[in-house]
Formats: structure tokens, C-alpha cells, sequence
């Protein structure tokens, strides 16, 4: 059984999906708009414009669409979508959302009160959303300590007396605790080791398999995506240019940049050191985008339609998009 | 291959208030001609120390207890002991003969002077002979033509400037150029060199593939974008062209594409200048994609020093094998490395290893197993090799 849990609208008419159960890679650059995309989807930002559904049957979100392309602004709409779409919700509707999706930042480092100790920073979720209180929390935070393998005598200490790898452990024991059924990861290895990413990984994977959780997972390393994510999102200047499964995406990319991007990505196999493309120039600022289709500045094949018209996010078989106009 | 840097039993070590940190212990290595060599590991296996104690850059309290680094002169085959070396000596190997890049290209370059003004101080520092050969030949041409108007020079100093160049290119740092820099009045005359520094500067940028150069050189670091800071910082580097360039981490703070221009960079840098780069990096595809031969380290120590072929296809340390276990690879189980880093202030007795070793015997509790020769290019320090 796969039923969507929830489906970002972009600001630019993309959409994205992320089926229950689902781990969903979000690759790109720095700049690309990953991180802005999880916040909003756990809505820590407020979207602009644009919907956000989270666990809403298909045939109201069908309904809203039917409604939105009448065109009429009646108070059916209104109310559907009051009730329904997460970027309309605020105070605690928010927080009671916040209670089923849960976000795990980049930094261990800055990402945890220096000041609080550990146990009371597990803590905070449940008691901000009155979840357990009393006895039941001492219980309930020995049991998430323990499950993201550390140990309850560890629980009186304070963040810096623990090393990158356990301070992230402590940040995903924070997001689990409220037992969300989402979790959205912003790049939660990269400021860590090899090894140690290593085990965080496995520790996410049991996690997942355990709590039957959905993740939308962002990081900037392919190979990591490749080998963790059932499917795959590359966003580049704020925008998805290519979703597909793992396979679909690394050994037959369709979109330009995406090509480009597996070629780039340094793999730790010396057999393996061909094929390489080294794209020219740098992404350019978000803030002011080239028109058309945004990459075309770096790209080989651009033409002139691609100087002038955006490229709809369009399927090219199964489960795989590409927003190209010449794609591979 | 001749070895472009010995380095022999190298301890550093940092006295701080918990105690005394080992940071390198007993390190043998040698960086060959011509040769990319790697070091990877993870944080705090001494890596970056390394590199800072070549330089002998290891910051307080850090300080290096015994060992010997051999710098072998390319041009003229004469073997210097760095560690040794009177500090004045040191400073004119440091970005001269050997120069460094950093990992983190905004925090490299002083954010108060332009690109320019900090590739020139390279030239004016390393090259100042150079500078005023060519700023005499330029000045004598100006006045063979009787152009000294043209060249920007007041009459009564036409001479004194041309002799004070002859000087320079003849003694770089004679006494009376440097008395006169100090004086207003004929700080000028010495101006030329840093137009000829500028013009040098400018070639440098285009070398490293910035487009636009001179426009770029007149910027202040932060107009420009990680990439280009990190162009900037290995143009600076490669500013004397060093027989050896030290980079620590160059791409770590880049994006993939950037990342795989930078790597280009650097293949094309040593196919073109013949340097010998000792390149650090904790990633393991990064050091496949530029490294001639690696060294692994842990908690201070090398484990394994082969080619780069060798150590993916036959590695022999379980530390080396487990590193490789924990890559991510599509289709690939991720294994794990029990336990954790060795603590640098208590480390284990014997090999550093040994706790998290799924083979350790008894002796490797006891006894530090030595770096010794297994095959061709193939260095191991493990009982059981």
C-alpha cells in the first residue's frame, strides 16, 4: 500500500512527492534550495505561495485542484484548504503537525542547547506537545537513548562532553521522540566522519524499518543518496530538475545537469575514473536566475527555446521526470 | 624516483591543561618527485599536523618533540633539515619552495586586501630579484627611447631609480632599497615593482583558469564566490612555483561540480610544473581521483602507505579495510568500525588499533607494530603482514 503523506508544491510549479514509507533523496548544490524546501516542508517557513499536504486523502486534494482550476474563489475552497493544506495552518495547528514531522539539522554542533543537558533536550519534545509527563518521560527518554545507542548514564551530561557522532545520535533521539511518522534530514553526515556516517546510516535504516517512518533525506553526496534512497530528487537554482529511482537516476541520467552531476562525484574506485565532465562556470545567484530553463548558461546542449521557455517537470517512463527540453 | 621530503620519526605533541595530547607519533614518510601523495583518515589522525609540521606551522601548545624532515632541493640537489633551519631561513621555503592550501578558502585570504595585492605579496616577498630585473629592463627601455616622462618618472630620479633596480636585481635585499621604502619622498621609486609584481599576479590568475583576471585580481575576497576564493588561494600557492604544494582538504568546502574543476586543476598543475603535491582529504573518492600513492592514518600514526590501486584492490591493514567498509556504495551492505576514535590524551598501549581490531592478538596490545615493506610500493604496520 502507497499513499502519498506529503507533496510539496514549489514555488515554480514543481511537485514532489513523497510516498509513505518512502525515502526520498534530495540531492544538489549549495544554494540549490534543499534546506529551504525541508524547512518548509516541516514548516518551519511559511510557502509563499503553493500547497503542502500532509496525510490528506487523494480525493480531496483532487477536489481542491478541480475547485482551484474553476477559478472560483468560493468559500468551499477556502475552507478545504484551511483545513487541509499545511502552508495555510498556524499556531497549533503547526505545532500539532510538528508533532507527526520531525526535522534533524546538518550541524551537531550548533544544533543542540550547549546549556541544557542532554536528558532535557530529549526532553523538550514531549514536553512542548504534552505528549508524557511525570515518570513516564524519565522512561521514555532511557528508552530513546538507548535506541539511538547511547547510554541512560550519558543522559545527565551536556552536548560538548560528546563527540559529532553521538551529538547527532542525540539530535535524531530529540526527533523521534514525539514518534513522528516523517523526519526530514538536512544533511545530517556531513560534518562527520566516514565511519561514523557509516553507523548513523545503518541507525537510520534499522529506525526507519523499526517505526515504519518516511524520509525525506537532503545531502549533497551521491553516493550516499544512491545507496540509502529508494527515490531520488536533483534540484538545481531552487528548482527539481530530475526524480527517479537510484538506478534510473545514476546510470541513466536524463537531465544534462544530472549527467553531469554523477560524473562529478568522485568515487573511491580507481577503475572507475572515466567519463568525467567537468561542467564550466559556477550556479549562478538564486536571487537573480537566468530565464528560461536556469541551467542552460553551463549547458551543452541549450538551444534557444531553452533561453526563453521554463521546461515542465515531465515523466519519461514510470516513475522517472525530467525537466529538459533535449534531455539524454 | 628521487624523495622530494624525507620525513623520519616525527613525534608532535600538544601540552594542553587535560594533558599531553599525541598527535603524531613516530611518523615515517616520504614524498617522492613529481608524485601526488595522499593522506587520508579521519578527524584527529593527525593528518592536517603533518602537513603544518613540514611547514613547522603547528600551532601553541603543539609542539614537535623529535624527528627529522629532509627537504631535498630539486634545481640544485642540496638536503636541508627543516627542522633545524633558523627561522628567517624557514620563511623563505615557506611559499617559496614549499606552499600550502588551505581548506577553507574564505578564511584563508585576509578579507581587507584585494586578490591582487595578496598574490603580489608572494612576488615581492619570494621573487623580489626577479621584480627588479624586470622593472630595470623596462625603466632602461623607457630611457634608451628617452621616454622617461612616459614611464611616469620626475627627472632628478631617473637615474637614482634605474640604480636603484640594478641593486635590487643584483642583491634583492641590499640595505639602501629597504632604508629608502621607508622615506616618503622615494617610496615611489620603488613602486614599479609592485606594477611588475601586479602584472605577474594577473598571468598567475589566468594560470589557474579565472576568467577575466585582471578585473578579478581588483576585487576584495568576498565578491567572489567559494570556488574562485579557492582558485585565488591555489594561484597564491602556486605563486613560486613550489616543489611542493600542500593542500589540506582543498575541496572539502566545495560543491561536486566545483569540486571536480578543482581536481582537474590540480592534475593539470602537476602534469604542468613537475610539483609534487601532498594532497590531505578525508574522502576517499577525492584521494582515487588525484593520488599517486596514500598514506593512511590513525590516532597519529600510519597504517598503510601503497599506491593508489593497491589500496583499493589489496588492502591489507584492517584499519585500511574497514575505512573502505564504510564508504557508501550502491549495492553495497555499509559495515561499521566498532567503538570509537582512539583517545588522543590516554592512547592505547601497542598498536592504536588493536580495540576496534577484529584480528588483534595479544602482541598487538603489547608491542607498536613498525611500518615495514610487504610488496613493491606496499608499506604495512601490522603483525599480521
Amino acid at each position: 500500500m502507497r499513499r502519498p503523506v506529503g507533496a510539496v508544491k514549489a514555488v515554480d510549479g514543481v511537485s514532489l512527492a513523497i510516498k509513505r514509507g518512502q525515502w526520498l533523496g534530495l540531492v544538489g548544490e549549495s544554494g540549490c534550495g534543499k534546506t529551504t524546501l525541508a524547512k518548509t516542508v516541516v514548516r518551519l517557513l511559511r510557502p509563499t505561495s503553493g500547497h503542502i499536504y500532509f496525510d490528506v486523502p487523494d480525493e480531496t486534494k483532487a477536489l481542491i485542484e478541480d475547485l482551484e482550476s474553476q477559478g472560483k474563489n468560493n468559500s468551499k475552497l477556502t475552507y478545504l484548504l484551511k483545513e487541509n493544506d499545511l502552508g495555510t495552518f498556524s499556531g497549533d495547528r503547526v505545532r500539532l503537525f510538528h508533532r507527526r514531522a520531525q526535522l534533524v539539522h546538518q550541524d551537531p554542533f550548533t544544533s543542540l542547547d550547549p546549556r541544557m543537558k542532554i536528558k532535557n533536550t530529549v526532553a523538550e519534545p514531549l514536553k512542548i506537545h504534552r505528549v508524557l509527563s511525570g515518570h513516564a518521560v524519565e522512561t521514555a527518554i532511557e528508552e530513546l537513548l538507548g535506541r539511538v545507542g547511547l547510554t541512560a548514564g550519558q543522559s545527565e551530561r551536556y552536548p560538548h562532553q560528546f563527540s559529532g557522532g553521538q551529538r547527532q545520535r542525540i539530535a535524531i533521539a530529540r526527533a523521534l521522540a514525539t514518534k513522528p511518522e516523517f523526519i526530514a534530514f538536512d544533511e545530517p553526515t556531513s560534518a562527520l566522519d566516514v565511519s561514523v556516517q557509516a553507523q548513523i546510516l545503518n541507525l537510520l535504516k534499522d529506525l526507519k524499518k523499526e517505526f515504519g517512518l518516511t524520509y525525506l533525506y537532503i545531502t549533497h553526496e551521491l553516493l550516499i543518496a544512491e545507496s540509502v534512497c529508494d527515490y531520488i530528487a536533483v534540484m538545481y537554482l531552487g528548482k527539481v530538475v530530475e526524480m527517479g529511482r537510484p538506478e534510473e537516476i545514476f546510470h541513466a541520467p536524463r537531465h544534462p545537469y544530472a549527467q553531469s552531476l554523477v560524473a562529478a562525484t568522485p568515487v573511491p574506485d580507481p577503475k572507475r575514473r572515466v567519463g568525467r565532465i567537468v561542467l564550466p562556470g559556477e550556479v549562478p545567484s538564486p536571487s537573480n536566475p537566468p530565464p528560461g530553463c536556469t541551467f542552460h548558461p553551463r549547458c551543452s546542449r541549450a538551444s534557444k527555446e531553452c533561453h526563453e521557455l521554463e521546461p515542465p517537470l515531465e515523466p519519461v517512463g514510470g516513475d522517472h521526470y525530467v525537466a529538459c527540453f533535449h534531455p539524454l | 624516483m628521487k624523495d622530494l621530503v624525507k620525513i623520519r620519526d616525527l613525534t608532535v605533541r600538544f601540552y594542553t591543561y587535560e594533558g599531553v595530547v599525541h598527535a603524531i607519533d613516530d611518523l615515517d614518510l616520504d614524498i617522492r618527485q613529481g608524485e601526488t601523495l595522499g593522506i587520508v583518515g579521519e578527524t584527529g589522525s593527525g593528518k592536517s599536523m603533518t602537513a603544518l609540521a613540514i611547514l613547522r606551522l603547528i600551532p601553541y601548545p603543539g609542539k614537535i618533540e623529535s624527528g627529522s624532515i629532509v627537504f631535498c632541493d630539486k634545481d640544485s640537489g642540496a638536503e636541508t633539515e627543516l627542522l633545524k633551519l633558523r627561522e628567517d631561513r624557514m620563511r623563505a621555503i615557506r611559499g617559496n619552495k614549499i606552499s600550502m592550501v588551505f581548506q577553507e578558502p574564505g578564511a584563508a585570504l585576509n578579507p581587507v586586501y584585494t586578490i591582487g595585492d595578496q598574490i603580489s605579496e608572494v612576488f615581492l616577498l619570494h621573487r623580489r630579484q626577479e621584480l627588479g630585473y624586470r622593472a630595470r629592463e623596462r625603466v632602461g627601455n623607457l630611457l634608451s627611447n628617452g621616454n622617461g616622462l612616459a614611464a611616469g618618472l620626475k627627472r632628478p630620479f631617473w637615474h637614482w631609480q634605474s640604480r636603484l633596480y640594478n641593486k635590487i636585481a643584483e642583491e634583492p635585499h641590499a640595505f639602501e632599497p629597504r632604508l629608502l621604502s621607508h622615506i616618503p619622498l622615494f617610496r615611489r621609486l620603488l613602486w614599479r615593482l609592485r606594477d611588475e609584481a601586479n602584472l605577474l599576479t594577473i598571468n598567475m590568475l589566468k594560470d589557474v583558469e579565472i576568467p577575466d583576471a585582471a578585473r578579478v585580481a581588483a576585487h576584495y575576497p568576498h565578491e567572489l564566490s567559494g570556488g574562485m576564493k579557492q582558485r585565488a588561494v591555489i594561484a597564491m600557492a602556486l605563486a613560486c612555483s613550489p616543489e611542493l604544494l600542500i593542500a589540506d582538504e582543498p575541496t572539502t568546502s566545495l560543491d561536486v561540480t566545483i569540486q571536480a574543476q578543482m581536481l582537474e586543476l590540480f592534475r593539470r598543475i602537476k602534469a604542468d610544473k613537475g610539483a609534487s603535491v601532498l594532497f590531505i582529504t578525508h574522502n576517499l573518492g577525492v584521494a582515487s581521483e588525484v593520488c599517486d600513492r596514500v598514506g593512511v592514518m590513525y590516532a597519529g600514526r600510519l597504517c598503510e602507505v601503497c599506491t593508489i590501486e593497491e589500496l583499493f584492490l589489496h588492502p591489507l591493514h584492517p584499519y585500511t579495510k574497514a575505512l573502505l567498509d564504510a564508504v557508501p556504495m550502491p549495492g553495497k551492505e555499509l559495515h561499521t568500525i566498532p567503538g570509537a576514535l582512539a583517545d588522543a590524551l590516554n592512547p592505547p598501549p601497542g598498536c592504536r588499533f588493536h580495540p576496534r581490531c577484529p584480528s588483534a592478538t595479544p602482541l598487538c596490545q603489547q608491542e607498536r607494530p613498525k611500518l615495514k615493506a610487504v610488496a613493491k610500493d606496499h608499506m604495512v604496520a601490522c603483525y599480521l603482514y
